[in-house]
């Protein structure tokens, strides 16, 4: 099966193209956008069955046979999460249409979203070192264009503290994919795992660290995470809640490929220290969102946070980690994306993100303060929901492993998760509005806001309540992986 | 030909590396172009140094010998066009800025993250730089 392998990239940059083309006909612009989202989503699922079938979607391009040309391979790991990319997509283009901080629109702004799906998809189904680089320089500079599409000085400041720090990881990526290169000689992932072997262990320990900095870069973790919570907050919300729930997740796939699968068993040196990394991406991140009353900036050092926990399952490796790897990577996406989503509805309703400026929601709207404790509860890890099972497969193993030091961490930080989570709904929706002259907005367009969040939430909700299909699934992924 | 290459990857990636450390915004983008030279530099010496012949098969063969490899080559032609629509974007995203800071200094930059006034409770956000409430009509 050749076609489908390359729709992850196909069908978005053709999107891109025509959205391009219609920029002065807004309707017809957003119909266009909405067919092509739907139908990245149906070529996902067409894929995930492929995968799941054990006939994995793969494509060598130009007749180059493996070693040589660049491939595209959909095992189960990388079709799930193209799958989650379309969900995003899909959620993020449908809040769109909602008056909840949407954001100026400007002609670019669907484009450039298709353009972020494209970069993603194809940074998933890649199975070359060097085509992987280049999907994250289509996410980045697509990303560059939606940060600093507004104008705002704000924006501009937060773009150039992006550029700056994402432009080295790019190129320290760079770097170590020549050094890769020029140690074994290939680019392929399958030919790269047959030389990985043959490396003395100090090459492999110089050569995965470069690869791996530059990954962690991207993926916002510790102490590399400077430019996540210094520019997400100053995104239109549903790019944000899209930019939230996939772009630092892509450094943390290419994290698992290259450990997990490629260079599979990893040197333990190398594993030990991501797990330390992990630990504190962790502790530090909850401990940025501790001080802030702006719900965005809080939610941004919350990604940093979770990203601690993604990691730290890899850091475990071996089957067991990898499965939580997966099943955490799907959980998170899904209820970071509809946290962000949610907070813009709380904007649109009381005027403000600042905590300490709004108030008495949950007389107001008990349906929202419901609707928020589903994906804040279950980021926290409250059973029976998703996060409780992720959070339980990753400690499950580093208790198993011995690694106490660890779990303790990683429950101390669900404990500050909590606080954070429950200072959100205490202050937006509990106490009472602090201006007492003050009224709710009498018209708003939600409709679109909340069929998006009710949708992820209903996500949400299928894998807390049944999570055995997502946990046999995520097995079956782990074993095709090398670890 | 390989120390001569790798001294100037040094002196390269020394030079990029001070230049975007530099407070002035401006010094540290033209750094960042700099260290992307030096990482082309890199991908090049990847593919070995040596034969000048060039990868192509003459008439009569049926086997490349003695040449250069191509891959490399071409992977560095990649990288230096995603480096120059790179360098493109963030000249003008830093002359935005400092037309609209009115600043080059990055100490200065604190438009997204301002400084709390307060030294223990965060700041809220500065005026004119978030989003506004209640949306315009029309605005979505």
């Amino acid at each position: 099966m050749s076609a489908l392998a390359a729709a992850p990239v196909l069908v978005p940059l053709a999107t891109v193209a025509l959205t391009t083309l219609t920029g002065r006909r807004p309707a017809m612009q957003q119909a266009l956008s909405f067919a092509g989202v739907l139908a990245f989503l149906v070529s996902a699922v067409a894929l995930v069955y492929l995968a799941a079938t054990d006939q994995p979607a793969q494509s060598a391009f130009g007749g180059w046979a493996a070693p040589y040309g660049i491939e595209f391979h959909l095992d189960r790991t990388g079709a799930a999460l193209v799958l989650i990319t379309a969900l995003m997509g899909t959620a993020s283009l449908l809040f769109l249409a909602s008056d909840a901080d949407p954001g100026p629109r400007h002609p670019l702004l669907l484009p450039l979203v298709h353009g972020v799906l494209a970069g993603v998809g194809g940074a998933f189904s890649t199975a070359d070192l060097f085509n992987l680089y280049v999907w994250f320089e289509v996410m980045l500079i697509c990303a560059l264009g939606l940060f600093a599409i507004g104008g705002r000085l704000d924006q501009l400041d937060a773009s150039f503290k992006y550029l700056v720090l994402n432009l080295l990881g790019t190129l320290l990526l760079l770097m170590a994919v020549a050094a890769i290169y020029g140690a074994t000689g290939h680019l392929n992932f399958g030919a790269l795992a047959q030389a990985a072997p043959a490396l003395p262990t100090g090459l492999t320990i110089v050569l995965l660290t470069a690869l791996l900095l530059a990954f962690l870069i991207k993926a916002g973790s510790f102490p590399l995470y400077a430019w996540l919570p210094a520019s997400y907050h100053t995104l239109p919300a549903p790019v944000l809640a899209l930019f939230a729930g996939l772009l630092t997740k892509v450094g943390v796939y290419a994290v698992l490929r290259t450990v997990g699968d490629v260079f599979a068993p990893s040197p333990a040196l190398l594993l030990e220290a991501l797990g330390w990394v992990a630990a504190a991406t962790m502790l530090f991140g909850v401990l940025g969102a501790a001080y802030h009353w702006d719900i965005r900036r809080i939610l941004a050092f919350h990604i940093v946070s979770q990203i601690g926990y993604i990691l730290l399952a890899i850091a475990l490796s071996g089957a067991a980690g990898n499965t939580a790897t997966l099943f955490y990577t799907v959980h998170h996406i899904i209820v970071k994306a509809n946290l962000f989503l949610i907070a813009a509805m709380i904007w649109r309703l009381t005027g403000s993100y600042d905590l300490r400026c709004i108030g008495g929601l949950y007389k107001l709207r008990p349906v929202l303060a419901v609707l928020f404790l589903i994906p804040a509860l279950s980021l926290v890890g409250v059973p029976p929901l998703s996060g409780f099972w992720a959070k339980l497969l990753v400690l499950e193993e580093a208790l198993a492993q011995g690694q106490y030091v660890w779990t303790a961490i990683a429950l101390i930080v669900s404990v500050l998760t909590l606080y954070s989570m429950m200072k959100i709904w205490m202050e937006a929706f509990w106490k009472s509005h602090p201006d007492e002259q003050w009224q709710p907005p009498v018209k708003t367009r939600l409709a679109p806001a909340w069929t998006a969040t009710l949708g992820l939430a209903a996500i949400t909700l299928a894998i807390s309540l049944n999570p055995q299909p997502l946990l046999a699934y995520a097995q079956a992924a782990a074993r095709t992986l090398g670890g | 030909m390989t120390a001569v290459l790798a001294f100037s990857v040094f002196v390269t990636v020394t030079v990029g590396l001070y230049l975007t450390m530099s407070r002035d915004t401006f010094r540290c983008v033209i750094g960042l172009a700099v260290l992307g030279a030096a990482a082309n530099l890199v991908l090049f010496a990847a593919g070995r140094l040596g034969s000048v012949s060039p990868a192509v098969v003459p008439v009569g063969e049926t086997v490349l010998r003695d040449a250069a490899n191509p891959l490399p080559q071409a992977l560095v032609l990649t990288a230096i066009v995603i480096g120059f629509a790179l360098l493109c974007y963030s000249l003008v995203l830093v002359l935005r800025l400092i037309r609209d800071a009115r600043s080059d200094d990055a100490l200065s930059l604190r438009h997204a993250e301002p400084i709390p006034d307060d030294p223990v409770k965060p700041p809220a956000a500065a005026p004119g730089c978030d989003v506004r409430w209640p949306p315009r009509e029309g605005s979505s």
